[in-house]
């Protein structure tokens, strides 16, 4: 009874998507234009399962019942229930950013459904404690989100769409092949197990130890899209729909990065390698934050440069994870403040593609240049476009100025002060390309002078995101000791 | 009372931005009355301020929000002593001021007033935050209300200038965040008051001296200093006039005021040690910052230029690491304020009158405008530094505080004075006096309550200081007391 009950989040996900696909089967055939009034429908069953799936998970979090389900492959824990949190409630967000791309779409249930499936898999990804759970969900909602990008079948999504394919389906096979070094040497698939053979290895795994650990970086590197290997995202994020390239930056990233957090800190956690993977992070951070804040400079594209912006970005998650090398308390307060960072970088960058999605429909164009004036033309939607801009610069009273302050105090206390001026000068790198946009928006004079606002649809999800990163600006409270509960679970 | 006076200016830059488009011409008014209630607030506090029992007072503090995995919270704590509370009235007083001087602002007004009184809260929280990390907030957030004031209401280059702002002042702070980071790991506190008593910083997991440069990079930046000052002519020019009010009066004392409270008063050790590094590049500030203030041509870059210079004085005070010479640095702040603040004030009333800001095109105003001619020659007479009027007070105590421990810097401090007689004498003379040019007859003086109230406020007060320093000095001097006195 307990496996349901855990799961529940999930199923309810699973179930709404199921359902979608049914109710569109039992309609009849209509042309393009019954699409339209379908939509309110099929947005009514998509959000009706995300409801349930947060209220289950809110039941879950206010009981005092945490444990293992199905014979150990899967916890619900406070890391599983925080990012049940962040993953449903993305899937809200997109469902409601995708409502005017969907319009007169054929293929609304599908698209719904793919997002609530992928959304069940992430959401399983950061659940899973055995390797076998972890690659069942890394598959289900990869492939959803294959079908996802390429469904626009115009432009260069179809493009995207097969790069993704590829590049993730080789991701996959290295995941795969790290997981086997991994079984391996153990002869375990549970975390807990192959934990127990980690801390009492020996030298002489040490070897097939480090192997694994850089099979696992570079397969789920593709995941969290840090340097080196990060070449899918930009053409992947212009390719793809807006909403689904929000979804893929904000919650594929967070995906991997709770995967990478599981199998690292648990089943690697402690024994011979643990400065060697932290080492590893600390470099690949160092090299995301750079490269990635670098080619943004130079990007026109808006989508573009938000691609090259989450690389950077996950660079700075990265800060908090090479921050657990050192002792025990250090350890914790790396981890709580990567989970911190990336609720705070949900909320910051959904609203960017929210206010994106709404201004981009309106001019035609996702180049910046184009953006000229749009202050003039829709104050409300420029104002939180900047405002989620100025959270991912990391000025305050935002979001992204408490994660920031966070994770850089975690480099500090792990002796990473190098990391940290690394990160704090890449800051001033980003200021230039996200407040260049603020500049054309606020300065420059519009093309025309029609004003616009956005969809109700979209109305509501950008101003949640915006209204959250100001409240977690102000009063970070909350969402930190929910991190920091999150992260306990590795304590 | 201090925490409404911080977040006042904000209640009223909601009220305007809720205002319906067809009320527009109310927001000026909403935000002078708003500055009014601040400055209100504020000088009752200067009043109310119990000078005997010195130290931090009008307090307020909560716990803003803690770590369960460090052993220290972070607060919101503010509070005012010595140092700070004539920096808070400045802010105040020049805020209000800002406002009046920009009655005719026509170019989107609600935003501007927004953006003003936002810039307002941001600066009176920096010199009011008792709490590291809550005044590194309050430096962050001043950035956003400055960049928008530049880029939208300046002129010339200003899309230039505010991203030079912007990008200097953040590469700063970039620094200063990793070094506030460092020592309230090392302290277990960001506390000020906490900060001011741990004594030497050892055992810190990088060199005491590489925080202490990381903190006071951003400081040096702002204050400014060659050669990190470029940003400033630039920014100064192209800001509209009450945001060069405000970056002149206000804006560069939060470097000095860093300098001090900060680097000096957190980590005397490492002051202290480097002292005559600050007394080299103060003195290199004044001269540089005063020679290139000789060729300007354009009133507004003149001034901007005689800022850096002037604010080498504040430095080169503080190089002294003496009660004395830090009392003159903190009063030349106060002053500089004041001073500077009416200058722009000034040029920007010509500017809005001759549409240009050319000293060689300008000439003979004083029969056209004697009451902005009047007002010139009081801020400029106190800007060279004549007994009597506010800057000479300030220069006269740097001088002598600092003249003991760095002779030859002093006296090349001291050659600013007469370089700043020298371009000032000189531009009054052109622009003002000499032979009326008929291209000006058309000309009209200053004469609109929001234009003759705020200089007439400013006139009086650099009188009153230059007259009676007690009442501001005495002040700054307890204020300072306790950081010379760590200083050894």
């Amino acid at each position: 009874m307990d496996d349901i009950k855990f799961f529940g989040p999930q199923l309810a996900l699973l179930v709404a998507a199921g359902v979608l696909i049914v109710t569109d089967v039992l309609l009849p055939m209509a042309g393009r234009a019954a699409y339209a009034k379908r939509r309110p429908l099929f947005a009514l069953l998509a959000l009706t399962g995300v409801g349930v799936s947060l209220g289950w998970s809110l039941a879950l979090a206010l009981s005092d019942d945490r444990g293992e389900a199905f014979d150990g492959m899967m916890a619900l824990d406070d890391f599983t229930l925080f990012f049940n949190f962040l993953f449903v409630g993305v899937a809200g967000a997109i469902v409601l950013g995708s409502m005017d791309f969907l319009d007169k779409n054929r293929f609304q249930a599908e698209y719904l459904a793919l997002v609530l499936a992928a959304s069940a898999g992430m959401s399983l990804m950061a659940a899973g404690t055995d390797l076998i759970m972890i690659f069942v969900a890394l598959e289900l909602q990869a492939i959803a989100l294959f079908a996802l990008v390429g469904i626009q079948k115009e432009g260069n999504s179809g493009e995207a769409a097969l790069k993704f394919l590829l590049l993730s389906a080789i991701s996959t096979a290295i995941t795969l092949y790290g997981m086997a070094y991994l079984f391996g040497l153990s002869g375990e698939t549970s975390l807990r197990g192959i934990a127990a053979f980690v801390a009492t290895a020996g030298g002489e795994s040490e070897t097939a130890l480090i192997m694994a650990a850089v099979f696992l970086t570079a397969g789920l590197g593709f995941k969290m899209a840090v340097v080196p290997f990060q070449m899918w995202v930009p053409d992947v994020y212009q390719g793809a729909p807006t909403p689904i390239t929000a979804f893929l930056s904000v919650a594929s990233k967070a995906a991997g990065f709770a995967v990478v957090m599981r199998i690292f800190l648990i089943a690697l956690g402690e024994g011979i390698i643990t400065e060697d993977w932290a080492y590893l992070f600390a470099a690949v951070a160092a090299v995301s934050m750079t490269v990635g804040n670098v080619m943004a400079l130079v990007q026109g594209n808006i989508k573009r440069m938000l691609g090259y912006s989450s690389i950077a970005q996950a660079g700075t998650f990265l800060i908090g994870l090479a921050a657990v090398a050192a002792e025990d308390p250090q350890l914790l307060l790396g981890t709580s403040s990567v989970v911190f960072f990336l609720g705070t970088y949900a909320f910051t960058n959904l609203g960017a593609f929210m206010a994106i999605i709404a201004i981009s429909h309106k001019i035609g164009s996702d180049e910046i240049k184009d953006y000229a004036g749009v202050a003039k033309r829709s104050p409300v939607l420029a104002l939180a476009l900047a405002a989620c801009l100025l959270s991912l610069t990391g000025i305050p009273p935002t979001a992204g100025f408490i994660a920031k302050v966070y994770v850089f105090n975690a480099a500090v206390q792990a002796d990473l002060v190098w990391l940290a001026i690394v990160g704090v000068l890449n800051s001033v790198i980003s200021a230039y390309y996200y407040m260049r946009v603020v500049l054309n928006m606020f300065t420059l004079e519009p093309e025309s002078d029609e004003s616009f606002l956005p969809s109700p649809y979209l109305g509501t999800a950008l101003a949640a995101a915006v209204v959250g990163l100001f409240v977690i600006g102000v009063y970070p409270g909350p969402l930190i000791e929910a991190s920091e509960s999150a992260a306990r679970i590795f304590g | 009372m201090l925490t409404f006076a911080i977040f006042f200016p904000l209640i009223g830059a909601a009220v305007i931005a809720t205002l319906p488009k067809t009320q527009e011409g109310h927001a000026r008014s909403i935000a002078a009355l708003t500055g009014a209630m601040v400055l209100a607030a504020v000088a009752y506090m200067f009043i109310d301020y119990d000078r005997d029992a010195g130290g931090y007072q009008f307090i307020d503090s909560s716990t803003w929000f803690e770590s369960a995995f460090t052993d220290f919270d972070l607060n919101y704590a503010v509070g005012v002593d010595g140092l700070s509370l004539p920096l808070v009235a400045l802010t105040a007083f020049l805020s209000l001021v800002a406002v009046l001087i920009s009655w005719k602002v026509e170019l989107r007004p609600k935003e501007y007033f927004v953006w003003l009184l936002v810039l307002e809260t941001s600066l009176l929280g920096v010199f009011s935050s008792l709490d590291f990390v809550l005044f590194f907030l309050f430096w962050e957030v001043e950035l956003i209300p400055m960049y928008f004031l530049i880029s939208i209401w300046g002129s010339g280059n200003r899309v230039y200038s505010a991203w030079k702002y912007l990008l200097y002042t953040f590469f700063g702070s970039a620094f200063m965040i990793v070094g506030i980071l460092t020592l309230g790991f090392t302290a277990g506190t960001f506390d000020i008051r906490e900060l001011g008593e741990i004594g030497p910083v050892e055992d810190a997991i990088i060199p005491a001296w590489a925080i202490f440069s990381l903190i006071i990079i951003a400081f040096l930046i702002k204050l400014p200093i060659v050669p990190f000052h470029t940003w400033l002519p630039d920014a100064h020019t192209d800001a509209p006039t009450a945001v060069s009010v405000i970056l002149a009066g206000v804006l560069l004392k939060m470097g000095g005021y860093g300098v001090l409270r900060m680097a000096f008063n957190i980590m005397p050790e490492q002051a202290a040690d480097a002292n005559i590094i600050f007394a080299i590049i103060a003195a290199v500030s004044i001269l540089y910052g005063a020679l290139m203030t000789l060729i300007q041509t354009d009133l507004k870059r003149l001034i901007a230029y005689s800022s850096v210079s002037h604010m080498g004085y504040v430095l080169l005070g503080a190089s002294s690491i003496g009660v004395v010479g830090m009392t003159g640095a903190a009063t030349q702040m106060v002053t500089h304020g004041l001073i500077t603040g009416m200058l722009f004030t000034l040029v920007g009333m010509v500017y809005d009158r001759a549409h240009t800001r050319d000293i060689g095109e300008l000439r003979g105003l004083a029969t056209r405008m004697p009451f902005i001619t009047a007002m010139m020659m009081v801020a400029g007479l106190a800007s060279l530094g004549l007994p009597a009027l506010a800057g000479f007070v300030a220069e006269v105590t740097v001088f002598l505080g600092t003249f003991e421990r760095h002779e030859v810097w002093t006296i090349m401090g001291v050659v600013g004075v007469a370089f700043a007689a020298g371009y000032i004498l000189w531009t009054i003379q052109r622009v003002f006096w000499g032979e009326p040019d008929p291209k000006w007859e058309g000309l009209t003086d200053a004469t609109a309550w929001w234009e003759r109230g705020p200089l007439l406020a400013m006139a009086l007060a650099i009188l009153a200081i230059g007259v009676y320093p007690a009442w501001v000095m005495d002040l700054l001097r307890d204020g300072v007391l306790p950081i010379s006195e760590r200083l050894g």
